[in-house]
């Protein structure tokens, strides 16, 4: 009922067929678009599949959004944080941002 | 009401003594905590001895003053071929691998085969000579072996049972799960997953590709460069197959009372391995391997374990997934990239796709 | 991994965190409610009740779609399963739920063919390829995965496939809100709404709940920063007094959902006039089952069933862990007699009720960072 990958279109059915082949992070399959069909779906686009549907196109625009939004609120804590830190009594490091490591 | 809080730990469990009701299920040979119940309720009970009491990868035996490693293991696979490998690699690998396990060095092989009627010699051919190079790879003989076959429709294709004898290492005293101790280094020698991965997509029922192998590799050679270089300060080897690494870490824990931290972002995954798991909603922890050996050693000589390992070509992926720890006794427990934790507990049978 | 990775960074968990400790009113506790099983694994999985201050708690209400359905229902489902020349297929998620005698697996392990499938479609593609065996697609699912058997319904009508039918349980998600907000010792501030479910439905299904009910609601993603911004969303709504549907995940859900989706549930799919749901009893217009135009594909027509409804055992408390008036450590027989691999009610069924995911993954947790995190 929830499970829903992002994957990426990577090749369309000739035709208007109503097959696609979606690729996540190198796991590839191919999936029903048909309750995409009044957007048309591209190659290039992300969908999101569930049970071997597509139910939605994720709109990457949106996406920014919701992560510059992430993005103010981190750097505003950050900030803050720093600011005290400069303004203490006693000097005290900010909290360490914990570096993201790739795998 | 109570607090809001959920209390802070529990106790292990005691171990299931009960047995199964009914018939035997898939459960039961998933490795998880159904074959478990399984074993220690049916098995142990009516074979209770004290070299198989600790139920470690293989049985380590006092002959004539040496120390002497025996194990055996039945390999089920299907389909019997399929990317980086085939049954006939698996029989001889995952014997090799427990042996090495108990820090021996292979001394010979043999080999049971069961075949069904209507078995095509051709795919036997196959799988005995995949048989024959793995352990040329490995450097052991198969010196005796038997087979019989059954009627058609009463045997899945073919079965191999493989048994292995080999000497202990000098420098491998200790080694049990039982051994593991709190500060301990726990490493992987390589990414993780990719054997069961592999086999589900060659199955071809969930109609996904993607390009992943098996593992399946003999790992004495491997394990004789980290005893070279650390010897006793490994505590614990075990080779992940059914399962995954969760369940050899929680068989760990389980066993020497400690408990293990593991840190998601240090775990090796592949990303095609990663995107199936996705895809299906399984945690790769708990997704088989057949070539990946779980590393316990102490911890100021885990440095050197780790330069061992990745200096020999089946351990170029290894990677310090966790520590030993003293707290919660018995539990494995993941630090999340997130930043939370969460529990890793036992499966109860095979990883299934979800879709919730 | 693209959209996934970077809604699991732990510096903007951090932040976000102190934000929502910063709205928390001195003295005052806030239960906000997910209805999701997705939410509730992922919260676990995660250990995302870390980034949360004290004063906020999130509980699980009948988000699991394979939790809630009767055991009665189970077994009529298992006793097709176990007729002669029948092949269930069905998703992992079912194979383990028990039944008053056993489980699907257990009904394999005693010779019915049982498949797991990913997809609905799989299952017809058994039908086609495998004529002599009569194919049963056990249907599960909230409004997420009923247009995907609505799509298979139409393909198989459209192909006239004779050996296919689908045992149908899909229920939607309105009416069990409903159900719960109506009880009278309701203790909820918020809901966290389910976001794959509203890719299909929209977010102004939800209104019900902000206009009828005063309570707001957040549709939000799956990633453990898409929940842990909503509870933020949804606790910014309590302290200035607002009371509405907000989308947090406006990247994959719209306004008004998917058109398509909701035309092809309706072309097969009508409302029952009621359903039962394990732990919340009798709940009207609340699931799903197959048109009249679709009757030759409808199992409960073509298999005789037992149809015998089975109560859950007495000390099973689940009814009350639904609507979040206790919480899985709180009810008398967890991780007891009720344990994920002999589980009494429908909260250990399946992997993402709340007690089953809890006892997986978040029975312990570090006892000094749990502590550290409540100062």
């Amino acid at each position: 009922m929830c499970l829903g990958i992002p994957g990426l279109v990577t090749e369309l059915d000739p035709d208007g067929g109503q097959l696609a082949s979606v690729d996540v992070s190198g796991a590839k399959r191919r999936v029903n678009i048909a309750l995409l069909a009044d957007e048309g779906v591209k190659v290039g686009d992300w969908v999101l599949i569930h049970v071997g549907f597509a139910l939605a196109r994720l709109d990457e625009e949106e996406a920014h959004r919701t992560i510059e939004m992430l993005e103010g609120m981190e750097s505003a804590y950050y900030d803050e944080l720093s600011a005290m830190g400069r303004s203490a009594a006693e000097p005290q490091a900010p909290p360490e941002r914990v570096a993201r490591q790739s795998k | 009401m109570s607090a809001a809080s959920p209390p802070a730990r529990t106790t292990p469990r005691p171990r299931a003594a009960s047995r199964p009701e009914g018939v035997v299920t898939m459960a039961h040979g998933a490795g998880g905590k159904a074959s478990h119940a399984l074993v220690e309720s049916v098995f142990l009970e009516a074979f209770s001895n004290p070299a198989l009491a600790p139920l470690n990868d293989g049985a380590v035996l006092d002959i004539a003053g040496q120390d002497v490693a025996f194990t055996t293991d039945s390999f089920v696979v299907s389909p019997i071929f399929f990317p980086g490998g085939s049954l006939g690699d698996l029989a001889v690998n995952g014997t090799v691998n427990d042996l090495a396990a108990c820090g021996a060095q292979p001394l010979a092989l043999s080999a049971g085969f069961v075949i069904e009627e209507g078995f095509p010699v051709e795919d036997l051919a196959r799988v005995v000579d995949a048989m024959g190079r793995s352990a040329q790879r490995a450097g052991v003989p198969i010196v005796t072996g038997d087979t019989k076959v059954v009627q058609r429709g009463k045997g899945d294709g073919c079965y191999v049972n493989t048994s292995g004898i080999g000497l202990v290492d000098r420098r491998a005293t200790g080694l049990a799960a039982s051994s593991a101790r709190p500060g301990d280094a726990v490493i992987i020698s390589g990414p993780i997953g990719d054997h069961g991965t592999a086999v589900l997509l060659a199955r071809g029922e969930l109609g996904i590709s993607a390009d992943v192998c098996s593992d399946t590799a003999p790992l004495n050679g491997l394990v004789a460069a980290l005893l070279e270089a650390v010897g006793p300060a490994v505590h614990v080897l075990r080779d992940a197959t059914r399962g995954g690494v969760a369940t050899v870490l929680n068989e760990i824990a389980a066993a020497s009372g400690a408990a293990i931290v593991l840190d998601e972002d240090d775990i090796p995954v592949r990303p095609q391995v990663a995107g199936v798991c996705e895809l299906l909603g399984i945690d790769p922890l708990y997704v088989a391997c057949e070539g990946r050996m779980v590393v316990v050693v102490a911890r100021e000589r885990a440095g050197e374990a780790l330069r061992a390992m990745r200096s020999h070509p089946l351990g170029a992926g290894s990677a310090v997934i966790g520590r030993a720890d003293a707290d919660p006794a018995g539990l494995v427990l993941e630090e999340t990239s997130f930043g939370g934790a969460r529990v890793v507990d036992m499966l109860v049978g095979d990883p299934l796709p979800r879709i919730c | 991994m693209k959209f996934m990775e970077e809604y699991r960074d732990r510096n903007k968990a951090t932040a976000v965190s102190a934000a929502i400790a910063e709205l928390c009113e001195p003295g005052r506790r806030y239960k906000l409610m997910e209805v999701c099983g997705g939410h509730t694994y992922t919260i676990y999985k995660h250990g995302l009740e870390y980034y949360l201050p004290g004063a906020v708690e999130l509980v699980h209400g009948p988000g699991c779609p394979v939790c809630v359905i009767p055991m009665g229902r189970v077994d009529d489902a298992i006793s097709i399963a176990r007729q002669d020349g029948v092949t269930m297929a069905c998703f992992g998620d079912m194979a383990r739920v028990p039944g008053s005698k056993g489980s699907f697996l257990r009904a394999k392990a005693e010779g019915a063919d049982v498949r797991v499938v990913y997809s609905p479609m799989d299952a017809l593609r058994i039908a086609i390829e495998e004529p002599a065996r009569k194919v049963v697609f056990m249907a599960i699912g909230f409004e997420t995965t009923a247009p995907s058997t609505a799509l298979t319904l139409q393909r198989a009508k459209a192909m006239d496939v004779p050996n296919f039918s689908v045992f149908c349980n899909h229920v939607t998600i309105i009416p069990p809100l409903r159900a719960i907000l109506d009880a009278p010792d309701v203790d909820i501030d918020g809901f966290v709404g389910p976001g794959h479910v509203s890719a299909v439905i929209g977010c102004k299904p939800y209104e019900v709940v902000t206009k009828e009910y005063n309570r707001p609601l957040v549709v939000s993603g799956f990633e453990p920063l898409d929940i842990l911004q909503s509870v933020y969303m949804l606790m910014r709504q309590l302290a200035s007094g607002r009371c509405e549907v907000e989308n947090q995940y406006s990247r994959v859900v719209t306004w008004e959902g998917n058109p398509r989706a909701l035309q092809a549930i309706e072309e097969t799919m009508e409302p029952r006039p009621h359903f039962e749901w394990r732990g919340l009893g009798s709940i009207p217009l609340s699931a799903l089952k197959l048109r009249d135009e679709f009757a030759r594909f409808d199992a409960e027509l073509i298999y005789q069933v037992p149809g015998v409804r089975v109560a859950d055992p007495r000390a099973c408390q689940c009814g009350q862990v639904l609507r979040g008036r206790l919480r899985p450590w709180e009810c008398r027989v967890f991780a007891k007699a009720c344990t994920p691999e002999r589980p009494i009610g429908t909260c250990m069924v399946s992997s993402e009720g709340a007690c089953a995911a809890f006892y997986n993954f978040g029975r312990l947790t570090r006892p000094e960072r749990l502590a550290e995190a409540r100062s």
